[in-house]
């Protein structure tokens, strides 16, 4: 049977795993999920994934959720290019640093933003209120300026002379906030001129295809029907309001 | 020159590094950085980590933050001194140490530290109880957190990637034991749960196990420490930004 990835593109974490096995050419059957439409929480996906999330893979009968695992088990299994996930000690503990690193820091300050701007205001019916909004920037633009200062500094990628699964971590989640409508790189040129050295490593098409949703999302957010949104209604009054 | 860990056994992710490294064998340096005092906004750590938290490791001249990074650089470095059980070559194991390590700080850490902070922090630092209402949803959040790492991650094997300890359950027990350490015993009525408990002490060791739990289980002190540091007036803005 074939490896399954279970996949929604609006994720960063799928677009991760799904950018790394098509530049790879690991051979995979893409699965379609919608998280906003709530396929997460269906009883054949409980199956493979009982935490709910994506992305999730479905290897004959090993099942493995977490994005950063999937794809060290991915690269290990396929023997991808070194440069993803490097042998020499000091690069490995520099890409593992990052995708430790990124989980509570970009991850996290991406997404909310991606729901302040975007999500809540459909769901809710509401703007998000200035001041928690100003907050969640101050966070984000914190986890960027790392990113340049600590993460990447004069390096072209995070690990050195090469693309590896750090960069493509980072890329994912931040153009999460992008898609919401904020220019991240427009004040970030350094920044900005990283994302094109992870594009073109990556495969331009292929990176571009990855992002396509995520880019239509401000268009795609605002065709939804909210009444089908309200069993997020919690969550986004538990953890962003 | 000795590898030089920089640490304060009141964080989670001190306690791990410190417990692989000691149990270990692998020679290093303890170098103290006392969270209460804030010490990690002070000039010399800003020298070793812009990133303000601990641990950090520093190896000669090269330094590396976030203990999930720095076990696998411990295990890696001294293949002669940890055994490969702790991050296990096979395919599969590995990818489910590796499964829990990534789950593990959103969940587990999250919600276990936000329970110690709610239940031993903030009401220290502001003079008044967290809320019931919010602190009753950390607690659901931490039930929850719980029950999945029970059913998911520990199911029946004795631990998380088999029938070995890896770093998964180093990891894992160092964020259990912050609550704990507040007097909540997420133990109690969790026969499972215990037993895997005692079997990864069993293997760190008790003694080396209950030494580097000390601090956290002596929370009592935090209110007197950030007191005499004076630490109060510099927490009590943070705190309002994590929890509002």
């Amino acid at each position: 049977m074939a490896l399954e990835i279970y996949l929604d593109l609006f994720s960063q974490p799928c677009r991760s795993v799904y950018i790394f096995a098509k530049k790879n050419n690991i051979p995979f059957e893409f699965k379609k999920i919608s998280l906003l439409e709530g396929h997460q929480y269906g009883e054949d996906f409980g199956k493979i994934n009982m935490m709910r999330k994506a992305p999730a893979i479905r290897d004959g009968d090993f099942c493995l959720a977490e994005s950063v695992a999937i794809m060290q088990y991915l690269a290990e299994k396929f023997q991808t290019p070194a440069h993803w996930y490097p042998s020499d000690l000091q690069q490995r503990a520099r890409v593992n640093e990052y995708l430790s690193w990124q989980h509570m820091a970009i991850r996290m300050h991406g997404s909310k933003i991606f729901w302040l701007r975007l999500l809540i205001p459909k769901i809710m019916g509401v703007e998000v209120p200035q001041d928690k909004m100003d907050a969640a920037l101050e966070d984000l633009n914190g986890s960027l300026k790392l990113v340049e200062d600590k993460f990447l500094q004069d390096r072209p990628f995070i690990a050195g002379e090469q693309v590896s699964l750090a960069d493509l971590v980072a890329i994912v989640e931040i153009m999460q906030p992008v898609g919401s409508g904020l220019d991240v790189f427009e004040s970030r040129p350094r920044l900005a001129a990283w994302r094109e050295r992870v594009r073109v490593a990556v495969g331009t098409e292929l990176f571009d295809e990855a992002h396509k949703d995520i880019l239509a999302a401000q268009e795609m957010v605002k065709n939804m029907d909210a009444s089908k949104m309200q069993v997020f209604k919690p969550k986004i009054l538990k953890l962003f309001l | 020159m000795n590898m030089e860990l920089y640490l304060d056994l009141h964080s989670q992710p001190c306690r791990s590094v410190y417990l692989l490294a000691k149990r270990t064998g692998i020679p290093f340096t303890f170098k103290s950085v006392d969270l209460s005092a804030g010490q990690q906004f002070g000039e010399d750590f800003g020298k070793v980590s812009v990133v303000r938290k601990v641990p950090a490791m520093k190896d000669g001249d090269f330094i590396l933050t976030e203990s999930v990074a720095i076990l696998q650089y411990m295990v890696e470095k001294f293949p002669q001194l940890v055994p490969g059980h702790w991050y296990p070559s096979d395919l599969q194991r590995r990818a489910l140490v590796n499964e829990f390590l990534s789950w593990q700080h959103t969940a587990l850490r999250a919600h276990g530290s936000k329970v110690f902070w709610f239940r031993a922090v903030v009401p220290v630092v502001t003079g008044v109880a967290v809320p019931k209402e919010k602190m009753d949803s950390a607690l659901e959040d931490l039930k929850q957190t719980m029950d999945l790492f029970q059913s998911k991650f520990l199911k029946d094997s004795s631990f998380i990637a088999g029938e070995e300890v890896s770093l998964a359950d180093l990891v894992a027990i160092v964020e259990i034991m912050q609550p704990v350490g507040t007097g909540l015993d997420v133990f109690e009525g969790q026969p499972a749960l215990s037993a895997w408990r005692e079997r990864v002490k069993k293997v760190i060791g008790e003694e080396l196990f209950d030494e580097a739990h000390q601090s956290i289980m002596n929370v009592d002190c935090l209110a007197k420490t950030f007191q005499d540091n004076g630490m109060l007036e510099f927490l009590k803005p943070r705190i309002n930004k994590m929890f509002t």
